[in-house]
């Protein structure tokens, strides 16, 4: 019999509990991945008991609370805590998300918080994101035009193909998506995933960008695209409500059209 | 001391901070040849920029009514109650022009005419014909312009290939012996080394520091530590006492609430239903500059017609507005206000209340983003090798007060400025001279002394009391007593710095080291700030005194300059507005009373 092994660290052990130390009456248990990359330890699963009558409304702001008065050394990135900078993105109660935007009370029972499945993490919920901005790259996410607009002139696009990109350019950046698609889990050094392929498609439908044909002929490639199965987890996930899994259908589409 | 390890970088220009300005000084350097190093302590699309919402300000005249950039000039100058100045400001309204054709041009989704041109709203104070009517000037990307302006501006820095280095916090500015500034010294958050950038220009693109206030529509992030880092570098920061407070912030969140709303027909109301913007505002109303709305909004409080439980906070309402174009036009407040305070939008008004937006103040520099300080009877000496743009700068285009719309401008404007600068004055490629030891081991010295800290009192807890002293004392009103104590109650809170403690020891993400440094920052911020705002008696844009309610511009239409030595000991002095114009194309605006 083959004997398999898990690799180091694989394991997640619990961790400390910290008790609420008043008396609190409207209470909630925060678990949290804790994992530093100083000691040769596990990573481990804390938890912490706040009082939510003295809690701002967002898990984000639960996370501040035990960060400013429980455990100063809890590691975790946020920024503009409405939304828009992507900074907080990370697994709460088993859904990828922005923690600034997730209710503490949609969530019954105690909270559980990990980092972004399946990237590397750097520590606690802070995860490596490296390789995704690289793929961003790697798509050329910048307008390619072949004509120079007039000098000192706006390029003209009517309110019709304007309202081709809603939907696509709102996207904060934050992989939630990328990273809740069992695709990119396998394959995520050659799938673009669906963050990527929704900016690839952001420029593709602008009806200022000319570089359709390249952009197009560069996607067509069995793990930069098709690796997506339709899995829809991407839609599903995404905190601002956008389709990357219709983005891509419409890439698809647009590949078979060129054939 | 510890042992750090020290990555050396030589680069032509170091540019710190990735928002919309350090994106733009940088994306025109990279373009121009210079050898460019961009760092920053977040990933650029998630800088503050990015929560920007209503527009940026520029008369395109897309919506046939004649705009000019006279006309914006006046607006600008009115809006910042003759403390701006007006070769800044002309240079800025005129190159609002090329400049935000511009970003169109690099791929900005701006919203569209009819006609297929740039999207233009009304906006707070900005009007045609001196003030006759209202203007629609602000060119929007739905109400997420920022977040548009941003992610283009990265993404054309992408194409040029611009070097950056992200999650890098800036500790100090490398100052030479002659006072010259030759680079900074940096702390690579991902594994823990120091890095030392070596640069012929420094640009410090490094935002405002919102987070000095405990409500505040700012990110984490804004703690301004380019402007602390002008003061350890014994240089003075410029009208720090003029803090924006925004009309609309969400009531308990702070989140912002664009002034967009109210260009596209929103409207607020007190506990008696009344609109009482058109008591205090006539022409302009609702539109009025945000220190006046913000102020009629309090007084409105104060005398009891507040609205909710508490009458504590005021109704903005949209409700009236045909939803196909709230969907339209306001997408992004539409899901904040859903969010968070549970509003529908087309159904009922949204709860809000003034809330900390944004520093006019900061560090001063001349219209070519270059830092300037007073020398003796010269008030306009630039420092050597040091530049600033964007909400760091005190250029100075927004004054006492700045105008909605014009925030995103000047980042761009004078981002885009800078860049131009350097590529004149910088030889591309010429060698760094040698840097004494002692300069580094200063800074890591500071640095050390806040990694090993072990006192008993948390950062949060120095900071809740900073941002609550600074909420309470430099608000919308303030008066000779309650600005008095502040100053007293900051310069105690201050001293609790020697007795913070950190937890955590790791070099890795330290971010409990990075709040440290951050409050560090803040408070120094806070003290300058405080104090700036203790010494000015009489009444300018953003800063309302009750005991000199009026403006008195022949004693007090001057900046504030302020030092603060190592000891948290400040140094006053000022400099002249300038009121001369930057050619005879349009005339110096005289200063008038200020009506809306």
């Amino acid at each position: 019999m083959a004997e398999f092994a898990l690799p180091k660290h694989s394991k997640i052990v619990k961790g400390i509990d910290y008790p609420i130390k008043s008396e609190a009456e409207n209470t909630k248990k925060i678990n949290v991945y804790r994992w530093s990359p100083d000691d040769d330890q596990n990573p481990r699963i804390d938890s912490y008991t706040i009082d939510l009558d003295q809690c701002g409304p967002m898990v984000l702001d639960a996370l501040i609370k035990i960060k400013q008065e429980i455990d100063s050394s809890l590691t975790f990135r946020r920024s503009c805590r409405e939304g828009i900078c992507g900074s907080c993105s990370m697994n709460i109660d088993g859904t990828n998300t922005l923690a600034c935007l997730k209710s503490i009370d949609d969530v019954k029972g105690d909270i559980n918080i990990y980092p972004l499945p399946h990237m590397e993490v750097i520590k606690d919920l802070v995860p490596d994101l490296s390789k995704a901005y690289e793929q961003l790259t790697s798509i050329k996410p910048w307008l390619q035009s072949k004509s120079d607009p007039e000098k000192g002139k706006s390029r003209k696009q009517s309110p019709n193909e304007r309202e081709k990109i809603d939907g696509l350019w709102e996207c904060v950046l934050c992989f939630s998506c990328s990273t809740s698609c069992p695709s990119y889990w396998w394959n995520g050094d050659k799938y673009l995933g669906p963050a990527v392929l929704l900016q690839a498609y952001r420029w593709i439908a602008d009806s200022r960008d000319e570089n359709t044909e390249k952009r197009l002929e560069d996607l067509e490639d069995s793990f930069k695209l098709y690796r997506c199965h339709t899995i829809m987890n991407c839609t599903k996930t995404c905190p601002k409500g956008l389709n990357p899994a219709k983005a891509i259908g419409e890439i698809k589409k647009l590949q078979l059209e060129r054939k | 001391m510890s042992e750090y390890e020290i990555v050396d970088h030589e680069h032509d220009v170091v540019v710190v901070g990735a928002g919309g300005a350090g994106l733009r000084a940088t994306l025109g350097m990279v373009s121009g040849g210079l050898k460019t190093a961009c760092i920053t302590k977040v990933f650029p699309t998630r800088s503050h920029t990015v929560a920007a919402q209503g527009g940026i300000g520029a008369a395109l005249n897309n919506m046939g009514e004649n705009d000019s950039w006279q006309f914006h000039m006046y607006d600008t100058v009115k809006g910042s109650d003759w403390l701006g100045d007006q070769d800044a400001i002309e240079y800025m309204c005129k190159e609002a022009i090329p400049s935000v054709t511009e970003l169109e041009n690099f791929g900005v989704p701006f919203s569209r005419t009819e006609d297929g041109e740039v999207y233009q709203r009304p906006f707070g104070g900005h009007t045609l014909d001196y003030g006759k009517k209202m203007a629609r000037r602000a060119c929007a990307a739905a109400d997420r312009t920022g977040h548009a302006i941003l992610h283009t501006l990265y993404q054309q820095c992408l194409k040029y290939q611009a070097e950056f280095f992200v999650e890098y916090i800036a500790l100090d500015l490398l100052m030479d012996d002659n006072g010259k500034c030759v680079g900074v010294l940096a702390l690579c958050m991902d594994d823990g080394k120091i890095h030392r950038f070596r640069g012929h220009q420094t640009v410090l693109a490094t935002g405002g520091y919102g987070r000095v206030y405990f409500s505040c529509t700012s990110a984490h992030t804004c703690t301004g530590d380019g402007n602390a880092m002008v003061l350890r570098a014994g240089l003075p920061l410029q009208d720090m006492e003029f803090v924006q407070f925004h009309p609309t912030g969400v009531y308990g969140a702070g989140v912002l609430i664009t002034e967009g709303s109210r260009g596209e027909g929103g409207y607020l109301t007190n506990s008696e239903g009344e609109r009482f913007m058109e008591r205090y505002a006539p022409t302009a109303k609702d539109l009025a500059s945000r220190d006046v709305v913000s102020r009629s909004m309090t007084i409105e409080i104060n005398e009891g017609r507040g609205v909710g439980p508490n009458k504590d906070h005021i109704f903005m309402h949209l409700e009236h507005i045909d939803p196909a174009t709230l969907q339209m036009r306001l997408p992004g407040i539409s899901e904040t206000a859903k969010i968070f305070c549970g509003v529908d939008v087309t159904k009922e008004p949204i709860p809000v209340l003034p809330t900390v937006h944004y520093n006019m103040g900061g560090i001063p520099t001349n219209y070519n983003g270059e830092v300037v300080t007073r020398k003796g009877n010269d008030q306009d000496a630039v420092v050597s090798g040091l530049m600033a743009i964007g909400e760091a700068a005190c250029v100075s285009v927004h004054g006492a007060n700045r105008l909605g719309t014009n925030s995103l401008l000047d980042i761009v404007v004078f981002g885009r400025a800078a860049a131009q600068r350097a590529l004149k004055t910088v030889e591309k490629g010429s060698a760094h001279a040698p840097l004494p030891k002692i300069v580094t081991d200063k800074i890591l010295a500071r640095l050390d002394k806040v990694r090993y800290s072990n006192g008993d009192v948390s950062v949060g807890e120095v900071r809740n009391l900073m941002q609550n002293a600074m909420q309470k004392h430099a608000a919308v009103f303030r008066s000779n007593t309650s600005m008095k104590e502040g100053v007293q109650k900051v310069d105690t809170i201050s001293k609790g710095m020697d007795n913070i403690g950190i937890k955590d020891r790791s070099m890795i993400f330290n971010t409990d080291l990075v709040e440290a440094l951050e409050l560090e920052n803040l408070m120094q911020q806070a003290i300058v700030t405080m104090k700036s705002a203790d010494q000015r008696k009489e009444s300018r844009g953003a800063h309302s005194h009750e005991d000199y309610p009026e403006r008195d511009d022949k004693n007090w239409m001057k900046h504030t300059i302020m030092w603060l030595n190592e000891k948290n000991k400040t140094k006053l002095d000022y400099r002249d507005v300038h009121l001369n114009t930057l050619t005879n194309e349009v005339a110096s605006i005289p200063p008038a009373a200020r009506v809306y």
